[in-house]
């Protein structure tokens, strides 16, 4: 019998100390059945991709809520590129105007999840993703 | 109605073969590494055969257990150990256990907050890992991450236990090389707390050594060794040191000790004696493991045959023979 957990990296990208959505999303995952490691604070997209490498998680769930979503995004996902890591999926939560979703998709993010959303949408939302893909 | 952005649903990499990955793991591959102690962890059938090829490819490592109660300072003290060694040109390899939450089955693996800096920027390889379940103070396939990280060239290779408390102490028979780790100021709750841990350590460790009560507790801790049974039949006395992770007050001292107990190990003989006792430790855990597989496998009929020892139809051990799958009574 193999059984796997869903494994997630939940990341603060940049100079950004809004860290209470980053901690309430990890236990709401966390009481979903997920493991969860939270990176801290103030990281840089590089540390974020070695991190989920390192971890093997199936996501990396960057909270932004400092507006420079766009061009952190940009280099998390051409990190992950580089590192041959695009099997793991980008989520992205926080403070994410409509405007900004098209560029964010370009970029290689997966899933936005708006700040409105409630804990079983981001639940089921992020289960099926992994689901979706399969055992790797 | 609150919509959700998706966007990328396509992704669906194959599957790579566990064996396939095996070379990989010996090149040092990042990402083969970590894959394969996720396959260890999930209990892949697959991907057996495979870690027992990676099991000739270990036996170098130097593997050090930290431990200590929750906040002693222990993933605090592996971040700075992570520096120091790396400087020294050590590859170092860690896993981290944290515990599971027995509610939800999930975890929240908070060591890593900690050594993420000193991970990043050394090229360390750090894993975190949840307990499932597991008592003891490790995780069910801790050794199985050790033993990867081991093929791959890492060491030392620092084992990080749960927050203990009394008698979680599986780490004896998984390092070579104990450090049980004391916050100070615990004073006389010294005696309670440290009665089942204070003799698996082969180091003792005072952690935040930066703080006046660090003294006393190395005190307390020096007294109570006074009073030991001195059964011990190691010509190793066990130090006691008062070191800080943030003035990095002694950290040169633990490194060497951690070398001179390692020497020790190789010139009394003792190392053949300890690898004797953890492997035989391991082959028990596993036995008991797939033990505990082939009745699980058997459990679909559970019901039944509780019905049956609940009415006196049958009884405990008649049921579980025929649970375990034995047609003859043992
Ligand atoms: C509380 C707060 C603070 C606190 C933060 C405390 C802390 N430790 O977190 C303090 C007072 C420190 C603060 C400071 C600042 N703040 Co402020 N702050 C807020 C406020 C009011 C609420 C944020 C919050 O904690 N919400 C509660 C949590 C639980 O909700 P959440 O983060 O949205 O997370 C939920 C969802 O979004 C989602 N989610 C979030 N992340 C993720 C990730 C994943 C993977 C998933 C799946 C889901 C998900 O799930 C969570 C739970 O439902 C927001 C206003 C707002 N509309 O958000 C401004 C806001 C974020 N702050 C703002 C600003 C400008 C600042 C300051 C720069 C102000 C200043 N000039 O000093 C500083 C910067 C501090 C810093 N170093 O970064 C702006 C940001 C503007 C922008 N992005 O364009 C906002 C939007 C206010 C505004 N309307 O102007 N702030
Ligand atoms: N003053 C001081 N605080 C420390 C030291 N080492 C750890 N701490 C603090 O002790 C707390 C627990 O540390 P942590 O490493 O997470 O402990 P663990 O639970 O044993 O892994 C944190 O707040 C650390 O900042 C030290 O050397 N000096
Ligand atoms: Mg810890």
């Amino acid at each position: 019998m193999s059984t796997n957990k869903i494994r997630v990296l939940v990341a603060k990208l940049g100079l950004d100390g809004h860290d209470r959505g980053a901690k309430v999303v990890s236990r709401i995952l966390r009481d979903a059945g997920m493991e969860v490691i939270y990176t801290g604070l103030y990281k840089t997209p590089t540390q974020v991709v070695n991190a989920a490498i390192q971890e093997d998680v199936d996501v990396i769930g960057v909270s932004l809520l400092s507006g420079s979503h766009v061009p952190l995004f940009r280099e998390l996902c051409k990190c992950l590129r580089d590192h041959k890591a695009e099997h793991i999926f980008v989520v992205a939560g926080g403070v994410i105007p409509e405007q900004d979703y098209e560029p964010l998709r370009e970029c290689g993010v997966d899933v936005i999840i708006p700040q409105e959303a409630r804990a079983d949408l981001i639940v089921t939302t992020i289960t099926e993703l992994v689901e979706a893909r399969g055992r790797i | 109605m609150i919509s959700v952005a998706r966007f990328d649903q396509a992704k669906r990499p194959t599957y790579v073969a566990s064996l396939e990955l095996v070379p990989e793991v010996l090149a040092g591959s990042r990402l083969a590494i970590a894959r394969m102690i996720s396959r260890a962890e999930g209990n892949y059938a697959e991907a057996s055969a495979a870690l027992a090829e990676i099991y000739k490819h270990t036996g170098k490592a130097h593997i050090i257990g930290i431990t200590g109660v929750p906040g002693a300072g222990k993933s605090t003290l592996v971040a700075s150990l992570i520096k120091a060694l790396t400087l020294e040109g050590h590859k170092v390899g860690v896993v981290a256990v944290d515990p599971s939450s027995p509610f939800s089955g999930g975890a929240i693996l908070g060591d890593r907050v900690r050594m993420n800096d000193a991970a990043e920027a050394n090229q360390a390889f750090v894993r975190s890992m949840a307990t499932r379940g597991h008592l003891g103070g490790l995780a069910p396939s801790t050794l199985q991450a050790v033993d990867v990280l081991d093929a791959a060239g890492y060491s030392p290779i620092i084992i990080e236990t749960v927050g203990v408390g009394q008698d979680e102490v599986e780490i004896v028979t998984a390092a070579h090389t104990v450090v049980v780790l004391s916050a100070p100021g615990l004073g006389d709750d010294i005696q309670a707390i440290k009665a089942g841990i204070l003799e698996i350590a082969d180091i003792h460790v005072v952690s935040k050594a930066d703080k006046p009560e660090a003294a006393a507790t190395v005190a307390a801790i020096k007294g109570m060794l006074a009073l030991g049974s001195g059964t011990s039949h190691s010509t190793w006395s066990s130090p006691v040191l008062a070191v800080s992770s943030v003035s990095g007050e002694h950290m040169e001292s633990l490194q060497t000790t951690l070398r001179n107990h390692w020497k020790h190990l190789q010139d009394s003989g003792e190392f053949a004696a300890r690898e004797r006792n953890n492997c035989r430790t391991r082959i028990f855990n596993m036995a008991r493991h797939l033990f505990q597989q082939q009745f699980d496998a058997g459990a679909n009929d559970l019901e039944q045959h509780l019905q049956a020892v609940v009415r006196r139809e049958s009884d405990p051990r008649t049921a579980a023979n025929v649970l375990l799958g034995w047609n003859q009574e043992r």
